[in-house]
């Protein structure tokens, strides 16, 4: 028969499917609700992309075309600080959160000027309430001296940022464990269902009850939503991240593609590639990153390379994130977007409040999947 | 400069020597050596310093392995001394913690001129 | 740059494997490539053998002139070679049968070579062996003074002390002493029981009875040196003075504390298969008990999991010198009737002579990997031992890891930046791997290993521009 999960005195009210930044920040809000939260993740090698992003808490440019997702982006920009406190103060874990704004370098005429106009239209959209600085290449230069000759300007917003994410995902697993929480790495998830009023959430080799379950295995989302009436049709989509060595300090504000960890290593990243679940990198994907961020700052050409990955962004169709209870399988949630980081803080508070209470301060219709039904 | 015993050179078929100067301070070495080699003959240990405490390194492994001898050659910092071949006049120091990007920037816009 | 040129083979690693493996395919008409990051032919064991530094040929002994042979060999042939070419990242597209692009390193300017079969015969490095006190200046490997004898002619300074285990310290140890390096002291760490656990392997082992004779006669010689040996040493650390220098090597014999006072203290435990590339490259890998270490999956001519891809050498699992040579040859055989060079009937013909030799170099390795396998202390350290060199990380932070949840080293990595320096791992992977294992009760095989990530070796940035098209 079934084999249930006895290592726990207690069966969970909820688990949580997937361990990585999106799982473990609702999880943590689960926590704070009272709930008892079980976390069920791959082994070692999962495909995570926590593991490979790049710490971006980004607001510029975010929801250009959907006002609502431009609004939970700058709410989990604010809501951050207090988030980043809690963990420290409950793990002594300093997760290097840093928002004093971010740069977002243009390297054409052009590309500054459809900066410049998209930025316009969000702030019209915002009724005026949408910070941000168009820096021609000088202005540039007192934010950042070592900026490029090939670089054009910059557009700048106060509310970006950046943090660490390694120390942030393991902030999350230390609070999440000490607070009570268990992970189980038993594999894969293969199989939801439900039965009378519990949720029955089977891996290849355990099996485990509850009364609520989320959502929150990334790619894996995509085969699992549908066993419980819901829809999530996401595409892998590459970024390759570049790690150099550690230097000395000189990079002050992160920017879109280049940014600087408090212990001196520099990450470069962001292209759009998509070439499935091969984590590998291809050489001229690295080349063409490694040769902009080397316009943008010339001194970098002078570093080195230690590691390079392809951190796997999930996409939907439209870019933007599903939010959505089950109507079929009540007490089923899904949780699924590619800036994980941004809206931890985010999926932490309103996300995992509306989780366990099922109460909505915010409108989530705009983030149910039905928008790509045909 | 030279801080620790230098390493003993036996009698050595190399007859062309070169010059090198290790934290300024001319040595003569085969041309066939390693900067590593360089580095332990001159008796210049430590080579380096972590980023991270500070702690002291020298070179440990002399086939590419550990990275410990990473040293600035040149003015080029973080070069790993025993996978480099030495060279007439060649400049080498100490690399102290992270190297400096500024600073790398300015030496060549120098050299440059 | 890009070099168009497109070769039938690359073989990473002019060491035996490589240079038999180059002849052996340019021999039957393949045209090929021969790489390596060091300034010419040699390998590890043959290093600066194409122009002997030491004027002494008694202090490297015979076994290292023997491979002017096959230096010889190469300098005669046809084959392309590529020195100072630090190859950094290896990649293949989807469907096999196509072309393989191999980035390096040459003098600081990017390239890429493009081939239809690759051999990695990469070789060995030496086995971690974390102690306490380990990264401290005059702290080295047996193998680092032996390539200063062969590359510089250079001896350590002294008074000095060599600890650890295994054929090659014993052999570096005798070198030593025909250098006239006066040696304060040779400790076994090896635990009581080594022999007889070895025992059963010895009558395998009598089918190379030459090998075997050479080791005792090493092992007579040192007697015969007077060095004082210190047998079953434990809690061997290593200890500075003011100015963070070694000064002193501290151990146990039984109950008895010692203290040595030494300028250089070299230690080895084994080598094991360098495996960046192959780790790099996502090829099978299975770990290997007896040898305390991973082996990239081959089959019987070295074709690892990927068809296009072969290993060979002490990269593909610790065979020796000569067995390193007959690996090669046995590879380069296979990848030329994969090419339709020779026939499957010419294959099994040609490659019955290093078929045999080569199981006559390897009856011996079970006996050796029992005999000199290093105490738990070195695979498993204390707390306090720095485990990864790099990002200063100790053995105590790794099990605090395991304790919040840690299930392998990749999470490990995340967690603690083990692994994440400029080494890449070399010199932690193996520990980690061991002392999560342990923490966790089960094998290391189950827990796994670090997903290396390319460059294997760090490259500048400006030459990776290099290759944008
Ligand atoms: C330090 C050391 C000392 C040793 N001394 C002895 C000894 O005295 N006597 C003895 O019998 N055995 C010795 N051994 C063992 C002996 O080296 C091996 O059995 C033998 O050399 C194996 O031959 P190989 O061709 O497989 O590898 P190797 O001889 O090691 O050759 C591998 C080559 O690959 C190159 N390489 C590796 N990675 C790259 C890359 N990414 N790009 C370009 N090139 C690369 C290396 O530079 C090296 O030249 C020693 C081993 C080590 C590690
Ligand atoms: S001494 Fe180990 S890499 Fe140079």
């Amino acid at each position: 028969m079934t084999q249930f999960s006895t290592g726990s005195s207690h069966r969970p009210d909820v688990c949580v499917l997937g361990g990585g930044i999106v799982g473990l920040s609702v999880a943590l809000g689960l926590q704070r609700n009272g709930l008892i939260v079980s976390i069920i993740d791959e082994g070692d090698t999962g495909l995570r992309a926590s593991r490979g992003n790049f710490g971006l808490v980004w607001v510029q440019g975010k929801g250009d075309t959907l006002a609502d997702y431009a609004q939970i982006s700058r709410l989990s920009a604010k809501l951050w600080p207090q988030f980043a406190q809690e963990l420290f103060s409950k793990t002594g874990i300093n997760i290097e959160l840093q928002q004093k704004g971010g740069l977002f370098f243009c390297l054409s005429d052009d590309e500054l000027e459809q900066r410049k106009t998209m930025l316009t239209m969000m702030q019209k959209e915002a009724n005026g309430d949408y910070p941000f600085e168009v820096l021609d290449l000088q202005q540039l230069r007192n934010f950042i001296p070592e900026a490029g000759p090939e670089v054009v300007g910059a557009t700048y917003s106060p509310e970006d940022g950046h943090l660490n994410p390694l120390f942030l995902l393991r902030a999350l697993t230390e609070c999440f464990i000490k607070q009570g929480g268990k992970i189980h790495h038993s594999g894969k998830v293969c199989k939801l269902s439900k039965h009378g009023q519990s949720f029955k959430v089977e891996t290849e080799k355990e099996s485990y009850q509850c009364d609520q379950i989320v959502l929150a295995a990334g790619l894996g989302n995509k085969e699992l939503a549908p066993q419980v009436g819901l829809n999530a049709p996401l595409t892998p989509n590459r970024g390759q991240v570049l790690i150099c060595e550690r230097v000395k300090p000189f990079l002050n504000y992160p920017t879109g593609h280049v940014r600087q960890t408090n212990e001196g290593t520099i990450q470069l990243g962001d292209s759009k590639e998509d070439v499935g679940f091969d984590t590998g990198t291809s050489t001229q994907v690295m080349a063409t990153i490694a040769a902009r961020a080397s316009k943008m700052f010339p001194l970098l050409k002078n570093i080195r390379l230690i590691r390079a990955w392809g951190a796997l962004r999930i996409m939907t169709p439209d870019g933007y994130p599903i939010y959505q209870a089950s109507q079929t399988h009540q007490g089923a949630y899904l949780v699924t977007c590619h800036s994980g980081v941004t809206l931890g803080a985010f999926h932490h508070g309103p996300i995992a409040d509306w989780i366990a209470n099922d109460k909505q301060d915010f409108e989530l219709e705009a983030f149910h999947a039905k928008r790509f039904a045909i | 400069m030279p801080n620790a015993l230098p390493f003993n050179r036996l009698e050595t078929n190399s007859d062309t020597w070169v010059t090198l100067y290790i934290e300024d301070q001319a040595i003569q070495v085969p041309a066939g050596d390693t900067v590593a080699a360089a580095i332990l003959s001159a008796g210049l240990l430590p080579s380096r310093t972590t980023s991270i405490s500070s702690s002291q390194r020298a070179p440990y492994c002399l086939m590419g392995v550990c990275f410990e001898c990473l040293v600035t050659i040149d003015g080029k910092e973080n070069s790993q001394a025993c996978m480099t071949q030495v060279q007439d006049g060649m400049r080498v120091s100490k690399q102290i913690q992270s190297p400096d990007l500024n600073a790398a920037d300015t030496r060549e816009a120098k050299h440059d001129k | 740059m890009i070099n168009n040129t497109l070769y039938d083979l690359a073989i990473i690693g002019a060491g035996p494997a490589g240079m038999s493996a180059a002849i052996c395919a340019s021999e039957h008409g393949l045209k090929v490539a021969l790489l390596d990051e060091q300034a010419n032919f040699g390998g590890q064991i043959y290093k600066k053998l194409y122009q002997p530094s030491l004027k002494d040929e008694s202090i490297l002994g015979p076994d290292y002139y023997q491979g002017r042979v096959l230096i010889h060999q190469v300098q005669k042939s046809k084959i392309d070679c590529f020195f100072e070419a630090s190859v950094w990242q290896v990649t293949y597209p989807e469907k096999s049968d196509s072309t393989l692009e191999i980035n390096l390193s040459i003098k600081q300017q990017g390239q890429q070579l493009k081939a239809r079969k690759l051999l990695i015969a990469a070789g060995a490095q030496e086995r971690p062996t974390p102690f306490p006190g380990w990264t401290l200046p005059g702290v080295m490997t047996c193998g680092a003074a032996q390539i200063l004898l062969k590359t510089s002619a250079m001896t350590p300074a002294s008074p000095l002390v060599i600890a650890g285990s295994g054929p090659l310290l014993l052999l570096i140890a005798a070198q030593l002493h025909r250098a006239g390096v006066n040696i304060s002291g040779l400790l076994d760490t090896r635990p009581k029981g080594r022999y007889v656990e070895a025992l059963p392997h010895l009558a395998a082992a009598l089918n190379n009875l030459p090998l075997l004779a050479k080791g005792l006669a090493l092992m007579a010689e040192i007697k015969k040196a007077n060095i004082p040996i210190y047998k079953n040493v434990t809690e061997l650390t290593a200890l500075a003075n003011p100015s963070e220098h070694l000064e002193q090597v501290s151990f146990k014999t039984g109950n008895q504390h010692q203290e040595i006072t030494c300028r250089t203290l070299l230690t080895h435990q084994g080598v094991v298969p360098n495996v960046q590339l192959t780790r790099a490259l996502k090829l099978d890998h299975v770990w290997h008990q007896n040898q305390t270490c991973w082996h990239p999956v081959k089959d019987e001519w070295g074709q690892s999991s990927h068809p296009d891809i072969y290993i060979a050498g002490d990269a593909s699992g610790i065979t020796g010198a000569k067995g390193a040579a007959h690996t090669g040859r046995i590879a380069a055989l296979k990848i030329t009737q994969s090419l339709a060079k020779i026939s499957s009937y010419q294959l099994a013909k040609l490659a019955q002579v290093p078929t045999k030799k080569l199981a006559k170099e390897t009856c011996i390795r079970p006996f050796l990997d029992k005999l000199y396998y290093p105490a738990q202390t070195f695979l498993t350290p204390e707390d306090d031992t720095l485990v990864c060199r790099c990002e200063e990380v100790s053995a105590k932070d790794i099990r605090h890891m395991v304790k919040q949840g840690c299930t392998g080293p990749n999470q490990t990595k995340a967690f603690s930046r083990v692994g994440m320096g400029p080494c890449q791992g070399r010199l932690c992977g193996l520990t980690v791997s061991n002392i999560i294992a342990e923490e966790s009760r089960l094998t290391p095989d189950e827990v796994g290993y670090y997903q290396i990530r390319n460059p294997i070796k760090p490259v500048n940035l400006s030459e990776l521009i290099d290759l944008a098209k």
